[in-house]
């Protein structure tokens, strides 16, 4: 009896391995940033029903998706923050972007609604230093002639974990603001000299929505889901713009991609008249030298279909999708980077 | 069925009689081979498990001071007694995240304990039987709701409320007093060490009013009875009588309690403002060390960071430990005190 249990259970075992073997050979894994993983997701579920192949994503943070990558657990990684060149070198990796997105500012002042109050770069710094403490303060009213601004002080909403939207905002609020670029600095978490913390997209909308007088950032997609009182931000030549994907593609379409080493272009504060100043690309991580050639294949693949047919659920989800000459980039980048343990180039 | 058969065969009669007469004595202690080998297996299945927790506590600890190593090693005992949190310069001091765990558990306890004793003396002395059972159930159902729902009950419906009415109220009243003036200041918002504090204090009430229900009713009755029947009130009788029987077993609810608050994440990383700061009010936010872990571990990927957020975790360790030891020692010198007496 016992024996024949044995038996029985190598069989089931040989058998279910045998059955999951192939599968696991084709279906791929990733992990890593927060921030697109809807989209992800969409393209996942689209690519599975065209080809069968699955892509399974983790949104575990940037930080765990390049410790992941690194670690080689994972057949890629992904980063809402560019690592630099040198680490891609040091680290073996090849980066490219795969969607682009943009943080808009939210406030909650009575009687203002979506798009009816606007920023300079350096006046959102100054209140983000706790140096503009009050709505009524001269260099808000300064910007906004008609807008009639309470007398209310001004709280400070920002994240408090770890988050490549606090990048993108962290990043745009040095390149606007010297004071800041030396006291704070850019980063998925900083020293925040002022405010209160929310948790992720909805913590920081939960206290936005709830705390009169407040200001805080969040992913566009989020406020315009929410209908949040987003604000228009004047960009890098001069003109105050309203967020929507037009003005994030205006950002990324004058971003130099080319020269930028590991294609690591932070979208902020580009040139542009229509360019919205808070726009940032999400990236993927691949070894340069792969251990599991097929895998490799099949990530390539699939960013490949998404590039080219994933731009219209990429607008549903209100992220703007790589513009073609960037992706042409990125199938070269592929062809030169990626290799497998003999130095074959996998994609052509 | 011995019996059927012995009717059947009766010629078999005295052969099956033996069995059953041996059937009707104890049976022989089989203190032979087996019965010792199960008593040796089971002493020893018992005692790997009960290695295996200690082990499993020992190998924790190890695991964070070598995966702290790096933070303790750069900033030394400095780590504890700083004020900064700067992951961009790469300056990490823990000393905002230690003080908010501990000012939001002492909140917490400060609250919770006095209102544990009030609902374990109600249903235990007082409470009319028809009510006991229900509202001793409604305390155990809240001990089971998870904690992220009291965070988003803290965050969504206490928080506005405590902002609007409580905190402005409290400015205006017990703000205007010195000394204790400065603890209520701040931006009424809502969120902050205080609303943290108040938040856990209604997650470990539950913990520590069933455990001051539970040893309250072992009291003997002829202990209150003596009380009551010279005359002492209910206050008198609980006080000299029910809480000098118990006390071991309160401070064990209300160290639970304590436990339960300094670990606390989900519900103190809603409320609690996640700022590094020490202020002196009570509305400024802060922030805990499970507060902390949970916010910025996913995104920590510089090693110092990493490190520095398992140093805290270490802390958080070494503090419950502490907090175990003290009431240990508590409970020691209080059962040495009560051999003196009699």
């Amino acid at each position: 009896m016992r024996e024949y249990l044995i038996s029985n259970f190598l069989a089931v075992a040989a058998l279910s391995f045998g059955l999951a073997n192939p599968a696991a050979a084709v279906d791929i894994t990733g992990a890593g940033a927060t921030f697109p993983y809807p989209i992800y997701a969409k393209w996942a579920e689209a690519y599975k029903q065209k080809t069968g192949v699955g892509m399974n994503y983790q949104s575990i943070g940037s930080g765990g998706g390049i410790a992941q990558i690194k670690a080689k657990t994972v057949d890629f990684g992904a980063s809402d923050m560019p690592l630099k060149a040198e680490d891609l070198q040091q680290a073996g990796l090849v980066q490219f972007p795969a969607i682009i997105g943009g943080v808009v500012p939210i406030v909650n002042i009575e009687g203002i609604g979506p798009g009816q109050i606007k920023f300079t770069g350096p006046v959102l710094a100054d209140i983000y230093l706790g140096k503009i403490k009050s709505w009524n303060d001269k260099a808000i009213a300064d910007i906004n002639p008609g807008v009639k601004l309470p007398v209310d002080p001004i709280t400070v909403v920002r994240r408090s974990d770890g988050s490549g939207t606090s990048f993108l905002w962290t990043d745009y609020l040095s390149k606007v603001s010297p004071e800041w670029k030396t006291k704070v600095g850019s980063g998925t978490a900083v020293a925040w000299p002022e405010g209160v913390g929310g948790k992720g997209n909805e913590g920081v909308a939960a206290y936005v929505q709830r705390i009169k007088g407040s200001i805080g950032y969040v992913e566009y997609a989020y406020a315009k889901k929410n209908k949040m009182a987003h604000a228009g931000v004047q960009n890098k030549d001069g003109q105050f713009v309203q967020p929507d994907d037009t003005a994030f593609q205006a950002a990324a379409a004058g971003a130099d991609w080319k020269n930028t080493p590991g294609m690591g272009v932070v979208l902020t504060d580009q040139p542009g008249k229509a360019s919205w100043p808070v726009t940032g690309a999400s990236y993927i991580l691949m070894q340069a030298k792969q251990d599991k050639p097929q895998s490799a294949v099949e990530v390539m693949k699939f960013f490949d279909w998404a590039f080219k047919n994933g731009g219209k659920m990429a607008d549903e989800l209100d992220y703007v999708a790589i513009p073609d000459a960037v992706s042409k980039q990125i199938a070269d980048a592929w062809k030169a980077q990626i290799k497998d343990a003999s130095g074959k180039v996998l994609w052509n | 069925m011995p019996h059927d058969a012995a009717a059947v065969l009766p010629l078999s009669m005295s052969d099956e009689r033996a069995p059953d007469a041996a059937r009707a004595s104890p049976p022989p202690p089989r203190h032979d081979t087996w019965g010792r080998w199960q008593d040796v297996l089971f002493e020893n299945v018992t005692r790997f498990f009960a290695l295996l927790v200690l082990g499993t506590l020992l190998a924790i600890l190890v695991a964070l001071a070598i995966s702290a190593w790096p933070a303790l090693d750069k900033f030394g005992p400095a780590f504890f007694f700083t004020n900064v949190w700067n992951p961009v310069k790469g300056e990490f001091g823990g000393l905002a995240a230690i003080y908010g765990t501990l000012m939001t558990s002492f909140i917490a306890l400060l609250i919770g304990v006095p209102v544990s004793f009030g609902i374990a003396l109600f249903l235990t002395e007082m409470c009319p039987p028809i009510l006991k059972r229900p509202l001793g159930t409604a305390v155990e159902l809240l001990a089971a709701v998870p904690s992220i729902i009291y965070g988003m009950w803290g965050l969504f419906i206490f928080a506005p409320l405590f902002g609007d009415y409580v905190q402005p109220l409290l400015t205006q009243t017990v703000g205007r007093l010195p000394v204790v003036g400065a603890l209520f200041q701040g931006a009424p918002n809502g969120i902050g060490i205080l609303t943290a504090g108040i938040i856990l204090s209604v997650m470990v009430i539950p913990f520590i009013a069933s455990v001051m229900r539970d040893v309250f009713e072992v009291v003997p009755p002829v202990l209150k009875e003596s009380a009551y029947g010279v005359g002492a009130t209910t206050w008198e009788v609980v006080w000299n009588v029910v809480l000098p029987y118990t006390k071991v077993g309160v401070i064990g609810g209300i160290m639970l309690g304590l436990g339960r608050a300094l670990g606390e994440t989900m519900a103190v990383t809603f409320v609690i403002g996640n700022a590094y700061k020490i202020s002196a009010g009570l509305f400024e936010p802060g922030n805990s060390i499970a507060s902390a872990l949970a916010n910025e571990f996913n995104e920590a990927a510089d090693p110092v960071h990493r490190a520095s957020l398992i140093a805290l975790g270490l802390v958080l360790f070494v503090l419950t430990f502490i907090v175990l030891a003290l009431s240990r020692m508590l409970i020691a010198r209080l059962a040495k005190g009560e051999g003196a007496r009699t």
